[in-house]
């Protein structure tokens, strides 16, 4: 599929195929195509090249009305003027759904999203939270066949996006429908779990099981996507047993890591692979600390070290002071090896 | 710059308050010392705006006095107490150039040209907005006009307190790192006393030495981002930092021993005799670690999610639920498990407060 819009090309030639009935994951940044994809899987945009198909029938061309496809956007979208309930039974008083069946799946799908409290109140009186729940609800009682999800949680607070989160993967678990959530959050991704397809710049990098993805990169931009805090990358050389990164700072080439021809090579180190603590096998790295970051539970440090910009990631609250000098630890055992053209050639 | 006090605030939006409900900010007496960053840290409705109007005279509290060292102001205008403020959404003249809106505040309060220059290009120079200065304001992004909304509180030598209400709301996610190490460097080199409101706990943390926690008008704990994380001194400050939160379960104390659906679980603050009220007790998941046989608590394992950097684990110990850490390379069993809590870390709560 490849989709233009004038002398733009959103989406460059993509071929992938999504897990029928599973919860499948878009990771990207902000312009990486993640809504244009879900356009074209909805209908609501047309590819300008290739086909879409949908469990088994090509459906390139058929209108949005007709593919049974629920969606919900990142705004929580609903009827202000109606109350929860009749929100909830919108989609189904269109389909002409007889009352008591009707009556029966609002409740059930409120039960589920903890809306049966509110079930008379309007919108506009409820949480963020639970608006965006009613979106959802809508969404669910559809029993579409496909259901897109447009980053629903990005506008939550904090406690609320970690609930719902914890929440989503369950209501759809044991549907029939085939799940597609966008999300810019890379933690979002592995902790919804099921598929993931990473994007950049309009192009699907790698698809596949969502810890496969995590752990496995196929190239560097793949585990760039896939990295919150930024991956550490620097050039590396290898030499005999030694790889190292310039400024004294090396370490033992083992495992497959050994074998690798002499050379330059890009390391990547996911920030929560260098911590303020030694360790067994840990590289020492002495930076300047630029700013710590600290979230409740964990803290990132921001580091220079040399010409470069470090990110340290670790559990815990640790503060450290600007622009004074602190000593960390790479885990070199868990390095990811790049070649010249980005693709993964050890870790 | 000065000391705040806040003597014995109370404040209702009520003309005569009844219950406990209608005080949107509960009794509260607070000093913050001169150069401080502080952070006022809740969910919304806790009453941190209150607070914050409190401070900059947009709102008379019902009760209680608002000093600045030691001078009462609480009947003085907001405009007579020399406070500057960043709002969510950047306050630019977008006619004028980027020097003239830093360097408005000054000729207003009639300084000579030469020392407005002076100041514009030294707060320039802090914020990164030398090769900007000639340009219009109505040009700039976000982070840009909300870097001169800064400034322009930064320039003036005459501020009590700068107050920044959820600066980083509309600035683009990347971004926001920057600006928050910028924000953080500038009030280590010019040290005014800077009062940061925000709902973002990351925000609040990475800024303030101490940090004001509120929740439903009260304020819940005042400490550093370490306190709050190591020692949380109400089931909400546990609940609410950190992610996942604090662990909080049920649990019965007798002769000194609190015991969670039976099992003798050791605790840091065990009282020597009875607690009134509610007891429970709250861990928080680093601090709950899978045990060897024999030891620890017995649990079910109901669901493990990674996260990468470790995995979430969820157990079910009797009827109560809780989650707990495992980091990469540790195997979790499925099922039938034993898990320990650090005695450290492991805290006992009466009606939602630390007992102490």
């Amino acid at each position: 599929m490849v989709k233009r819009v004038g002398a733009d090309t959103h989406i460059h030639e993509t071929s992938v195929v999504l897990a029928e009935e599973g919860f499948n994951v878009l990771l990207g940044t902000t312009l990486s195509g993640k809504t244009t994809l879900m356009q074209l899987m909805a209908g609501l945009e047309r590819p300008s090249a290739g086909r879409v198909w949908f469990r088994g029938a090509d459906v390139t061309g058929v209108p949005v009305q007709k593919r049974n496809a629920a969606m919900v956007y990142q705004q929580f979208i609903n009827y202000p003027n109606f109350t929860v309930y009749e929100n909830i039974a919108s989609p189904l008083r269109i389909a002409r759904v007889p009352r008591a069946q009707l009556d029966e799946r609002v409740k059930r799908v409120a039960a589920m999203l903890k809306l049966t409290p509110v079930l008379q109140r309007r919108p506009t009186e409820l949480s963020g939270g639970q608006q965006q729940r009613t979106a959802l609800a809508r969404a669910l009682v559809k029993d579409a066949d496909l259901v897109l999800l447009d980053e629903p949680l990005a506008n939550l607070d904090f406690k609320l996006r970690e609930e719902l989160r914890d929440e989503l993967p369950a209501f759809f678990a044991g549907r029939r429908a085939t799940v597609v959530l966008a999300t810019s959050d890379p933690v979002e991704a592995l902790l919804l779990g099921g598929h993931t397809a990473t994007l950049h710049q309009g192009r699907i990098t790698q698809f596949g099981p969502t810890a496969d993805v995590y752990r496995r990169p196929a190239d560097l931009t793949t585990a760039q996507v896939f990295s919150n805090p930024p991956i550490n990358t620097a050039p590396v050389t290898k030499r005999g047993e030694t790889i190292a990164l310039g400024d004294g700072v090396s370490w033992e080439a083992r495992g497959a890591v050994k074998s690798l021809p002499d050379r330059t090579y890009t390391v990547g180190i996911r920030p929560h692979h260098i911590g303020p603590s030694p360790t067994v096998r840990g590289a020492a790295i002495d930076g300047r600390v630029q700013i710590a970051e600290l979230s409740g539970s964990e803290s990132v440090i921001h580091f220079s070290h040399g010409s470069l910009d470090w990110v340290s990631q670790s559990q815990g609250v640790h503060d450290a002071a600007v622009g004074e000098t602190a000593r960390f630890y790479i885990d070199v055992d868990r390095c990811l090896y790049f070649d010249g053209d980005g693709k993964l050639i050890a870790s | 710059m000065a000391k705040i006090t806040l003597s014995d605030l109370r404040h209702s939006y009520q003309p005569v308050p009844q219950g406990d409900d209608d005080w949107a900010l509960k009794h509260m007496a607070m000093e913050w010392s001169d150069g401080g960053a502080y952070a006022l840290l809740g969910p919304s409705g806790c009453g941190k705006t209150t607070l914050l109007n409190i401070i900059s005279g947009l709102v008379r509290p019902t009760e209680g006095r608002v000093l600045f060292d030691g001078v009462d102001l609480t009947e003085v205008p907001t405009e007579r107490r020399r406070i500057a403020q960043v709002f969510q959404f950047p306050v630019v003249y977008d006619t004028m150039s980027v020097r003239d809106n830093l360097a408005f505040p000054l000729r207003n309060r009639g300084l000579a040209g030469p020392e407005v220059d002076a100041k514009v290009s030294e707060i320039a120079r802090m914020l990164d907005l030398e090769g900007m200065l000639s340009r219009r304001a109505s040009g700039l992004t976000a982070d840009g006009k909300q870097k001169i909304s800064l400034g322009r509180g930064l320039v003036r030598s005459d501020v009590n307190v700068i107050m920044l209400d959820e600066p980083l709301t509309v600035i683009d996610p990347h971004l926001k790192s920057q600006l928050r190490s910028k924000l953080k460097e500038l009030h280590q080199r010019i040290a005014r006393t800077m009062i940061y409101v925000t709902h973002d706990q990351t925000e609040a943390l990475t800024f303030a030495d101490q940090v004001v926690v509120m929740h439903q008008g009260e304020v819940v704990q005042v400490g550093s981002p370490v306190d709050l994380f190591e020692r949380p001194r109400h089931t909400f400050v546990g609940h609410f930092i950190g992610s996942p939160g604090m662990n909080i379960l049920p649990c019965e104390l007798s002769g000194g021993v609190a015991r969670v659906d039976g099992h003798a679980v050791p605790v840091d603050n065990a009282p020597p005799g009875a607690i009134e009220g509610r007891v429970e007790i709250g861990v928080r998941p680093e601090f709950v670690a899978l045990a060897e046989e024999g030891d620890g608590l017995p649990v079910t394992v109901v669901r493990t999610s990674d996260a990468g950097r470790h995995r979430i684990v969820e157990v079910r110990l009797g009827e109560h639920r809780m989650k707990l850490l495992a980091g990469e390379g540790v195997t979790v069993p499925s099922g039938e498990a034993r898990v320990r809590f650090d005695p450290g870390h492991t805290r006992l709560y009466a009606d939602g407060w630390l007992v102490e």
